[in-house]
């Protein structure tokens, strides 16, 4: 079983999020990033597992700089088996999804995991677009995934409810939360993680169809009105008239 | 031509695809062309009514493959038929099923893809906007690619049924087969999805025992709201995973989020805060949650939450 991670690094939600001032560029002095959490709790930890079972490989790819290799090696500690870098400063989940499906193109994987969006640009886009590059079925927000032989019984998210279904190995899914619980890394793995293969890959020339005009900041709330508690009438009254809510 | 793919989830045309017939009509309006409709499968009974959104056209590939979901089938018919059609525009909703799609289109038709868009685009450059850092920014993105791929974020806009039905053309396509077999399809029935409900009516840790939730579940049925929860609440089994927004559950809009005995964390504001107006009950004035919110009561949930529910029956009974 070979199996493909893809992890990507996000700013920790606590983060300030602000912008430089023409609002092109994304302020990362003083951010804490950390590994997408859809890709480390889930399709990383239920890659570890199912490798765990039935033998084989799991590898984490990440498209970005050099300063990703901290999550990366978080991805070894966790237990990928080996780790590589296309080195890019991603500009748009286009581009990265032509680099996974080149780098995987070749490399016979039995599964592509990735998480379920990215928490920071909430695209939703990577899966659909590698799945796509490389004609393989593709099974997005799965909270379950079993193996039996080559074929996956996977449970699939979907608007109030999960649908389920059967695919045969290749294919690439996105991991919700349910598919795996999210390890600690123990000492063992952050020793063992230094010394596996981090390989470095040069990105394949893409051109991109979107551009990234401007970043800008919601308009702050105009400040929380505070009903009398004795007094839901009033609140009713706000809802309806002021609010246009009810 | 814009193209609008009006899904229909277990044979019914729902909100999300009148919301995305509304946008693609004021999308051609914007280019002075048509909105078009095209709808997959043998069940969906209520097609016409997408003229009523403005769709001048309603097509339907109505070949039983397509009854069950599979993104790369979906994919390869969508695409022919944009061509076939000759689309400029090709707007999907941003559900399970449309983000499962929107990604292969683009490198399909070899097109710009924007999805949970928010925004109409800006005439020329066909600037849109979405949210992104989970609701702390806002970003413009330009599509430059000679047809553009939109998905339309839930509750974006309101859906505008002032035109009259249309008739329902078949048009033929050939369908690959599919690699996907679904098994089974489990909802709950009778509730209207999270991700589609209109008003939110949430409950945290302040709730104190799982059986304490009777008083959420009243002020949720005399709103006609469905109900959410933050995610201790969830993991500790109180109310079922689906519950569950935030960062880590589901991401809502709803016109009206009820946040009772919830504190606010980042981590459960990372869900809720695009929502258009949000209540928060809470016993402590320091909260972070009222940071966030329009109206604040600052009571015991216990006290507050039964006098709410009344105060709306009697609205109703008004009204
Ligand atoms: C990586 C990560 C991801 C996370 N993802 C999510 C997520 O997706 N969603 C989520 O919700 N959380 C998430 N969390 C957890 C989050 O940080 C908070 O711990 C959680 O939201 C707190 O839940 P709560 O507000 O119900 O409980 P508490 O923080 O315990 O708050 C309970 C509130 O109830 C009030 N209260 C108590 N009694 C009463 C009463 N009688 N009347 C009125 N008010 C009362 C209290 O004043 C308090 O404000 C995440 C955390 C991490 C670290
Ligand atoms: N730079 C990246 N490198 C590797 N994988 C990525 C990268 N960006 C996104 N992904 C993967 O694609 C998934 C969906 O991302 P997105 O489409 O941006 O929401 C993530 O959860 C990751 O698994």
């Amino acid at each position: 079983m070979k199996i493909l991670v893809c992890i990507s690094q996000t700013p920790d939600t606590t983060s300030k999020i602000s912008f430089s001032a023409d609002g092109r560029t994304f302020n990362e002095a003083g951010v804490q990033f950390i590994m997408n959490p859809y890709d480390e709790w889930y399709a990383l930890v239920r890659a570890c597992e199912l490798r765990e079972s039935l033998g084989g490989s799991v590898t984490a790819l990440n498209v970005g700089p050099a300063a990703n290799e901290t999550t990366i090696r978080k991805a070894l500690a966790i237990g990928a088996d080996e780790a590589v870098r296309i080195d890019a400063v991603p500009p748009s989940s286009a581009f990265v999804a032509k680099q996974i499906a080149s780098f995987a193109k070749d490399h016979g994987f039995d599964m592509i995991l990735l998480g379920k969006e990215t928490i920071d640009y909430n695209g939703s886009e990577v899966g659909a677009m590698v799945s796509e590059h490389l004609d393989l079925p593709y099974v997005s927000y799965a909270s379950k995934l079993d193996l039996n032989g080559n074929t996956a019984t996977i449970e699939r998210e979907i608007e109030g409810g999960v649908e389920i279904l059967e695919v045969d190995l290749p294919f690439v899914a996105s991991a919700a939360k349910g598919m795996a619980e999210q390890r600690i890394p123990n000492m063992r793995g952050i020793m063992s993680a230094r010394t596996k293969p981090l390989n470095v890959v040069a990105p394949v020339p893409f051109e991109d169809q979107v551009e990234t005009l401007k970043f800008t900041l919601p308009p702050a709330k105009a400040g929380v009105k505070l009903v009398n508690p004795e007094d839901m009438d009033e609140l009713v009254r706000l809802l309806h008239e002021e609010a246009k809510a009810i | 031509m814009v193209l609008v793919f009006a899904e229909s989830p277990r044979g019914q045309i729902k909100k999300t695809a009148f919301e995305a017939v509304t946008y693609g009509k004021k999308v051609a309006d914007q280019l002075g062309t048509s909105c078009v409709a095209v709808v997959l499968g043998t069940n969906a009974a209520n097609a016409g009514e997408l003229g009523k959104y403005g769709a001048s056209k309603v097509l339907q590939v109505a070949d039983a493959a397509l009854n069950d979901f599979d993104s790369q089938t979906y994919t390869a018919v969508l695409a022919d038929v944009a061509k076939q059609q000759g689309a400029k525009v090709v707007v999907l909703c941003h559900t399970s099923t449309g983000k499962a799609i929107a990604g292969r289109l683009s490198v399909r038709l070899g097109a710009g893809l924007v999805s949970g868009v928010n925004s109409l685009p800006e005439t020329g450059t066909f600037s849109v906007r979405k949210s992104v850092f989970s609701g702390k920014a806002i970003v413009d993105y330009s599509i430059k690619s000679d047809v553009k791929i939109v998905s339309l974020m839930g509750n974006a806009v309101r859906p505008d049924a002032s035109g009259s039905p249309v008739s329902i053309e078949n048009i033929s396509v050939s369908v690959p087969a599919g690699r996907i077999r679904v098994k089974s399809v489990k909802t709950q029935e009778g509730t209207v999805p999270l991700p589609e409900a209109e008003i939110v009516v949430s409950a945290g840790r302040g709730m104190k025992e799982p059986t304490n939730w009777g008083i959420v579940e009243d002020l949720a049925n005399t709103l006609g709201a469905t109900t959410a929860c933050s995610r201790p609440v969830a993991d500790s089994g109180w109310r079922p995973h689906h519950e569950h927004v935030g960062q880590t559950g589901i991401a809502i809009r709803p016109n009206l989020y009820i946040a009772i005995g919830i504190s606010g964390a980042i981590q459960h504001l990372a869900g809720v805060n695009n929502s258009k107006v949000i209540v928060v009950i809470n016993k402590d004035a320091e909260a972070p949650f009222f940071k966030a919110a329009d109206y604040g009561v600052v009571g015991d949930l216990f006290e507050v939450v039964p006098r709410l529910t009344e105060a709306i029956k009697k609205f109703k009974a008004a009204h």
